[in-house]
């Protein structure tokens, strides 16, 4: 019965949606068109050798992965992988990084990325870590500024797919994460429908230390609700974090019907210092619980993998003050909390408004104790006695706010398809600008920190249609470039992006750049298979495992020729390049190899596992275009029978190299 | 006023001993992917760069076209050098003990010819590299020299070489002066 009356009126919606779109679109498109002919393709033109302004971090969605893009002019410099393999530089297939991606579960060689999250110094994006969450299996990794690279990944138990996560607190005390999908607490074979009595959802905070180093510091047991986006407070709200929920109906199948039933589901709000207090006297529940905790060493060049087996978890109920829920309209999903930290925006996803929290009413409103009801021992506080303000009839559906840092906030309506721009205390709306089409997530460079850089907004669409070239079936998701500056929003450009960018960070160019690294300083590798110069090179056999030590450096491996291999055997080829240099990476295949290449930095050691399958002599070179005589980098490696008496032998050249 | 000269004298003195400090000269060399540029200093005692890697990578560049790789342990000079300044600073001081004119200009006159001597070996050394190629160079272009400029500027192939006095250089250079201009005060006093 329920579904026929709901779908209808989800039908229309959409269909209302459709028509809004389709009505601003014939008037705006035309002023664009006049718009984009000239100055805004001078504002997005960054010259052959110039630099561009902003990085922009972009989540690779279900590719798993990062992009890094420069803004204005949109370019994709880097693609860093994180939750999945890559072969484009052996992340995950070498012996070194194979343990980022190790897990409770095993080797999980896949994730959906759903959130950057740039690291903050009171409230301001300080460019030294970027984190990301992986919602499938629920992870959370830090990718070092300085290298551009993933160099710890942390798992997150008891939870069932981490979607509200990573979003920093002011400092980078911690990054958060909570469930999307409750799960039975403690994991069990339970009936499905079961759901009430036996699903909980967890939420979690992770510690961030000096050197970025991550640990699950405690988790909260809530209600089985569905989390479903955060943001941390910053300012007078700092020690407060803001997650949204929607099925607070608690429902386990349709969601999409029955999920959509409450007119108000929660904001849950979090009061973090309430529980290192409570943490502190020791009133939380140590639960087993195993969890991976995988980091990457710069100096050995090598990640470890090390599982733990407990976690501490505080119970709402035995630790009054420290959880509130907040009601708010129809299935919350983004909630963002302007720089000031004043105001809690909630994205009513099901709704035309958007409601806006006043942190200065919630903390009045426990203070009177003014709650509503009680879920769990969690107090509910009165929605007229928290609520700010609605920005009435913005658009349809909203999803995601950032804000500009002039006063000025902007949300993403999926359904209208439309960037809308609000005054933020007065709720008026003063500007809308159609996207192309369908977006999610917005992004300012620091819109989301208490200190944005308000020159461009960012739109992350889920659907391109017929904005690109058409490639078949599968289209791209894009990114489209909005200056900000002036009263009116101006589309200045479109780019495609790589899987689902569904959130991203900007920050200026200059809090990166001084950071960077060129080259690992050879004299620091502590790889305990490193081949410091060309005399070190070697090869050790140790049973059937035969260890080759081999340098690159332009242009020749050594050794180059290598005897003695026999089939059955399993060769570790543990290759350091010798380069010194800016942008000198080498590259090492081998045919028919079941793995990929390994892509070395300068003054790195890498390894790459090869098990001969047939005799034979097999070629192996450099991928990577690095000199004049890249093309005569290559070598041979001869392949005898297992039973054969062909003694270890290696070489290079009839001349003594360079080192 | 008679110890002006050898205050002077103690100056030009330390001038020289700043060698043991600074490099005496430099080379950089320039294309345009190199933007920063890659500069070998060269020490009295040591060749280096303006990083750790840089006489590696100007090794690596010379490879190409046969060049001999420059090894520090293998240039006598880097040995014996800071023998022949340690000795002009003991005359540089004797001099300013006895302060007479004779001594100031002869020790200036002995830092003249060890400066040419220096400046033709320096030269002998840019000749070797840049003429004596390995015969199973990789690139070979008839008729190229690679001999980096004695002082100045000079294109090889798609580089641009740049050789000046570091600071070390320029200073030890200043002492000759120095000690010259003691030699005339004391002359004047006396």
């Amino acid at each position: 019965m329920k579904r026929t009356i709901k779908i209808p009126i989800l039908f229309s919606l959409v269909m209302a949606g459709i028509l809004v779109m389709g009505c601003n679109s014939t008037g705006e498109q035309n002023s664009q068109t006049g718009l984009l002919s000239n100055d805004a393709a001078q504002q997005v033109y960054v010259a052959p050798g110039e630099y561009d302004d902003y990085y922009a971090f972009m989540s690779g969605g279900f590719s798993g992965q990062v992009t890094v893009h420069g803004l204005p002019s949109g370019r994709l410099f880097k693609t860093i992988p994180v939750f999945s393999v890559d072969g484009e530089k052996g992340y995950g297939f070498n012996e070194e990084t194979k343990p980022m991606l190790n897990t409770s579960r095993g080797f999980v060689p896949w994730d959906d990325s759903h959130h950057p999250e740039l690291s903050q110094t009171k409230g301001k994006t300080d460019g030294r870590w970027l984190f990301i969450n992986g919602n499938n299996t629920p992870r959370i990794a830090r990718l070092d500024l300085s290298v551009f690279e993933t160099v710890e990944i942390i798992e997150i138990p008891n939870s069932g797919g981490n979607h509200s996560s990573p979003f920093t607190t002011e400092n980078t005390e911690y990054v958060v994460a909570g469930t999307r999908f409750s799960v039975p607490y403690p994991q069990a074979d339970v009936a499905i429908n079961s759901y009430k009595e036996n699903f909980k959802g967890m939420l979690t905070y992770v510690s961030v230390g000096n050197e970025g180093e991550m640990d699950i510091a405690f988790q909260i047991l809530l209600p089985a609700f569905d989390y479903d986006l955060a943001h941390s407070g910053k300012g007078k709200s700092h020690g407060w974090t803001f997650f949204t929920t929607y099925n607070t109906e608690q429902k386990s199948t349709l969601l999409e019907v029955t999920a959509s039933q409450n007119d108000k589901d929660f904001i849950a709000a979090i009061n973090w210092k309430k529980a290192e207090e409570y943490i502190q006297q020791g009133n939380y529940k140590e639960v087993p619980a195993k969890w991976a905790h995988n980091v990457y060493d710069e100096h050995t060049h090598m990640a470890t993998s090390e599982i733990n087996d407990k976690v501490k978890v505080l119970i709402p109920s035995e630790c009054p003050g420290l959880v509130y829920f907040l009601p708010t309209p129809k299935s919350p999903h983004g909630v963002d909390v302007d720089p000031s930290g004043e105001y809690i925006v909630g994205n009513g996803k099901l709704s035309a408004d958007l409601t806006v929290h006043s942190f200065t009413k919630m903390e009045e409103a426990i203070a009177n104790e003014s709650f509503e009801t009680e879920i769990s021992g969690i107090p509910v506080l009165k929605f007229e006695e928290v609520v700010a303000g609605t920005v009435k009839e913005a658009g349809l559906g909203p999803l995601h706010t950032e804000f500009d840092g002039k006063g000025n906030a902007y949300t993403s309506f999926f359904i209208s398809s439309e960037v809308v721009k609000w005054k933020v205390g007065t709720w008026e709306v003063l500007d809308r600008a159609q996207s192309y089409y369908s977006v999610g997530h917005i992004m300012i460079p620091g819109g989301d920190s208490a200190e944005p850089e308000g020159e461009y907004l960012v739109s992350l669409n889920k659907i391109t249609k017929d904005r690109y070239l058409p490639t078949g079936p599968e289209l791209c998701h894009s990114a489209q470039l909005y200056d900000i500056s002036g009263d009116k929003m101006k589309l200045l450009l479109d780019f495609p992006t790589m899987g689902e960018p569904h959130y991203a960070q900007g920050i200026s160019a200059d809090r990166i750049i001084p950071n960077v690294k060129k080259f690992y300083p050879i004299e620091e590798n502590q790889h305990p298979y490193r081949a410091m110069g060309e005399k070190d090179t070697r090869v050790e056999r140790e049973g059937k495992e035969v260890h080759v030590y081999m340098t690159t450096i332009r242009s020749h491996f050594s050794p180059d020729n290598i005897e003695g291999i026999k089939v059955g055997d399993k060769v570790y080829f543990h290759v350091t390049n010798l380069e010194q240099d800016w942008d000198v990476p080498h590259g090492f295949a081998v045919m028919g190899a079941n793995n990929a290449e390994l892509l070395i930095m300068g003054g790195q050691t890498e390894t790459f596992l090869w098990e001969p399958k047939e005799v034979g002599v097999i070629p192996f070179y450099c991928t990577d275009f690095c000199s004049a005589l890249h093309q005569e980098m290559q070598g041979y490696i001869r392949v005898s029978p297992a039973n054969s008496s062909i003694a270890l032998k290696w070489g290079l050249g009839e001349e003594e190299p360079v080192q | 006023m008679k110890n002006l000269p050898r205050y002077i004298m103690a100056i030009a003195v330390l001038f020289l001993a700043s060698l043991f400090l600074f490099p005496i000269w430099r080379i950089t060399l320039i294309a345009p992917q190199y933007p920063d540029g890659v500069t070998m200093q060269i020490h009295i005692n040591k060749i280096g760069g303006d990083s750790p890697g840089t006489l590696q990578n100007i090794n690596i560049l010379n490879h190409y076209v046969g060049m001999k790789y420059i090894e520090p342990e293998s240039i006598p000079e880097l040995k014996y050098f800071p023998w022949v300044i340690t000795a002009l600073i003991l005359l540089g001081v004797i001099a300013i003990g006895i302060n007479k004119p004779a001594f100031y200009y002869g020790w200036g006159i002995i830092m003249i010819l060890v400066a040419i001597a220096g400046i033709y070996d320096f030269y002998l050394w840019e000749y070797d590299y840049g003429h004596n190629l390995s015969a199973n160079a990789p690139i070979k272009i008839p008729g190229a020299s690679f001999q980096p400029p004695l002082i100045g500027k000079k294109d090889i192939i798609n580089f641009t070489a740049l050789s000046y006095p570091s600071l070390g250089g320029i200073l030890a250079g200043a002492s000759i002066l120095l000690a010259l201009f003691a030699g005339r005060l004391s002359k004047k006093y006396s």
